[in-house]
C-alpha cells in the first residue's frame, strides 16, 4: 500500500485552501488598480483626444471623440466590476431554487418575491420558453410567472451598475423602484385577468418528468470562478452593443444641439412619452447599449420620464422575446402582456415628467 | 451511450455539444450526441435552464455549459 501524502502539491483540496488565501489579496489590489485608472480616465481621455489626435477644444468632432473615449473605457470597467461583483452573488441562486420558493406562494406576494428574483437569478431570454413551461407547470401562479420574466431583463445587474456609474444613484434607484413597481402590477394584473387557458394546449398537456438535480456544493473558490465565467459570457456578448451605443451618444453629445431634444423629447411635449414607448418596443437592444445613449439624451435636455419610458421599452419589450414567448402564449395572451407592460412604463414616464 | 445536449440553437448549446463531441473523439468513448432544439421535447425532461445534457435519461447538468473534466467524468462511467 501507498502511503497517503499529505502534503502533495497536486491534491486538489491543498489548492483550494491556498486559493482562497490566494484570492483575497489579489482581489483587493486588481481592485485598487481599477479605482485608480479610473480616477484619471476624465484626464486620459482629454489628454488622448487634444493632444496625440489634431482635434481642437470646442469642436463637435472633438466633444465626440473625448465622450467617446471617456466613456467606451469606463462603461466595460464598470461592467467588468459590476458583473463580476453579481456573478458571485448569483451563484447562489438557481432557477430551480426560485421556482421551489415561488411555487404555492400566494398571488400578491408571490408578484413581489418574483421581481425580486428576477434581479438576481441567472437569466438568459433564450431559455425564457423552458423557463415559462418549468415555471407553469410546477404551479407557480401565471402572474407571478410574468412578474418574474418582466423584471428578469429589465432590471438587472447590467442595468443598475451602468445607471449608476453614468448617471449616478438617483437615477439608477428609481430605475429600480419603477421597474420592480412595474413587474409586480403588470404580473398581478395578468393574473386577476386569468387567462390560464391562453397558454398553449400542448404546455398544459406535456408529460413532464419533474427531475430533480442535485445541488452542487461550491466553494467560494468555485463562486470566485463563477463570477470570472459570467464576467467572460457577459462581456463576450455585449461589447459590441456597448460600443455601438457609446457611438450614438458620442455622435448625439458633439453634433445635437444643447436643447434641441428639449424640444422633442422635454417635459412640455405630451406625445412624446407614448412616442417614445412606440419607437422602444420593436427595437432590441440590451441596457448595455441603451444607456450611453440615455446618457447622451439627458445631457441634451430629453427628459428623464420619457428617457426612461424609452429605455424600459426597448429592454424590457423586444420583437425577438415577443416571437419565442409566442410558442407557449396564444395571440391574447401576448397582447395582453404587451399592453400591461406597456401601459405601465407610459405611467412611469408620466409620472416622472410631472415629478422631477 | 446516448447523449441529448437539449438547447433552442443558443450559442452556449451549440459550444456545449461541441465540447463533449471532441471529448468523445478524444477518448474514443461509444456514445452519440444529438441536439435536441424542439421547445415541446426540452420542456418534457423538466428542465428549464439550457443548455443542459442528458445521458442515457439521465439529467447531468442545467443552464450552463459544463467543464472539460466533468464531460470526461460522465463518459468514463
Amino acid at each position: 500500500m501507498e502511503p497517503k501524502s499529505t502534503t502533495n502539491i497536486f491534491n486538489k483540496e491543498t489548492w483550494a485552501n491556498f486559493g482562497l488565501l490566494a484570492t483575497l489579496p489579489l482581489c483587493a489590489i486588481g481592485v485598487y488598480i481599477w479605482w485608480v485608472i479610473y480616477h484619471y480616465l476624465p484626464d486620459l481621455s482629454a489628454w488622448a483626444t487634444y493632444s496625440i489626435l489634431p482635434l481642437e477644444k470646442g469642436s463637435h468632432l472633438g466633444a465626440s471623440v473625448e465622450f467617446f473615449l471617456y466613456d467606451t473605457p469606463k462603461v466595460m470597467m464598470l461592467l467588468f466590476l459590476v458583473v463580476f461583483g453579481v456573478g458571485i452573488l448569483r451563484s447562489f441562486f438557481t432557477p430551480e431554487k426560485t421556482r421551489a420558493f415561488l411555487s404555492g406562494k400566494s398571488e400578491f406576494a408571490g408578484n413581489v418575491f418574483a421581481a425580486l428574483l428576477g434581479i438576481v437569478t441567472p437569466f438568459c431570454s433564450c431559455s425564457a420558453v423552458p423557463l415559462f413551461i418549468g415555471f407553469v407547470t410546477a404551479g407557480v401562479p401565471l402572474g407571478v410567472t410574468f412578474s418574474f420574466l418582466i423584471a428578469a431583463p429589465m432590471v438587472n445587474e447590467i442595468a443598475l451598475g451602468l445607471l449608476y456609474g453614468l448617471l449616478g444613484w438617483k437615477v439608477a434607484a428609481i430605475y429600480m423602484g419603477t421597474g420592480l413597481f412595474i413587474a409586480i402590477v403588470a404580473g398581478w394584473v395578468i393574473g386577476r385577468l386569468k387567462l390560464e387557458n391562453h397558454i398553449e394546449d400542448w404546455v398544459t398537456q406535456a408529460n413532464i418528468s419533474a427531475v430533480s438535480i442535485e445541488e452542487e456544493k461550491l466553494t467560494f473558490n468555485d463562486r470566485i470562478i463563477y463570477g470570472w465565467d459570467a464576467v467572460k459570457e457577459i462581456i463576450g456578448r455585449v461589447w459590441i452593443y456597448v460600443i455601438l451605443g457609446i457611438a450614438v451618444g458620442a455622435g448625439i453629445h458633439g453634433f445635437v444641439p444643447q436643447g434641441v431634444m428639449a424640444s422633442i423629447m422635454g417635459k412640455g411635449s405630451w406625445w412624446s412619452v407614448p412616442l417614445s414607448v412606440v419607437i422602444g418596443v420593436p427595437m432590441y437592444s440590451n441596457a448595455a447599449g441603451i444607456i450611453p445613449v440615455v446618457e447622451a439624451l439627458l445631457g441634451k435636455g430629453a427628459a428623464l420620464g420619457t428617457v426612461l419610458a424609452f429605455m424600459m421599452s426597448v429592454i424590457a419589450l423586444s420583437l425577438p422575446e415577443l416571437v419565442i414567448l409566442r410558442k407557449v402564449l396564444k395571440p391574447r395572451l401576448i397582447a395582453t402582456f404587451v399592453g400591461v407592460v406597456a401601459s405601465g412604463i407610459l405611467l412611469v414616464g408620466y409620472l416622472f415628467n410631472m415629478i422631477i | 451511450m446516448e447523449i441529448k445536449v437539449l438547447g433552442p440553437g443558443c450559442a452556449k448549446c451549440n459550444k456545449t455539444a461541441k465540447m463533449i463531441e471532441d471529448v468523445i473523439k478524444e477518448t474514443g468513448a461509444d456514445a452519440t450526441v444529438e441536439k435536441v432544439t424542439d421547445m415541446m421535447q426540452i420542456a418534457s425532461y423538466g428542465v428549464f435552464g439550457t443548455p443542459s445534457v442528458i445521458i442515457d435519461n439521465d439529467v447531468k447538468c442545467t443552464g450552463k455549459v459544463p467543464k472539460k473534466d466533468d464531460i470526461k467524468a460522465w463518459l468514463n462511467k
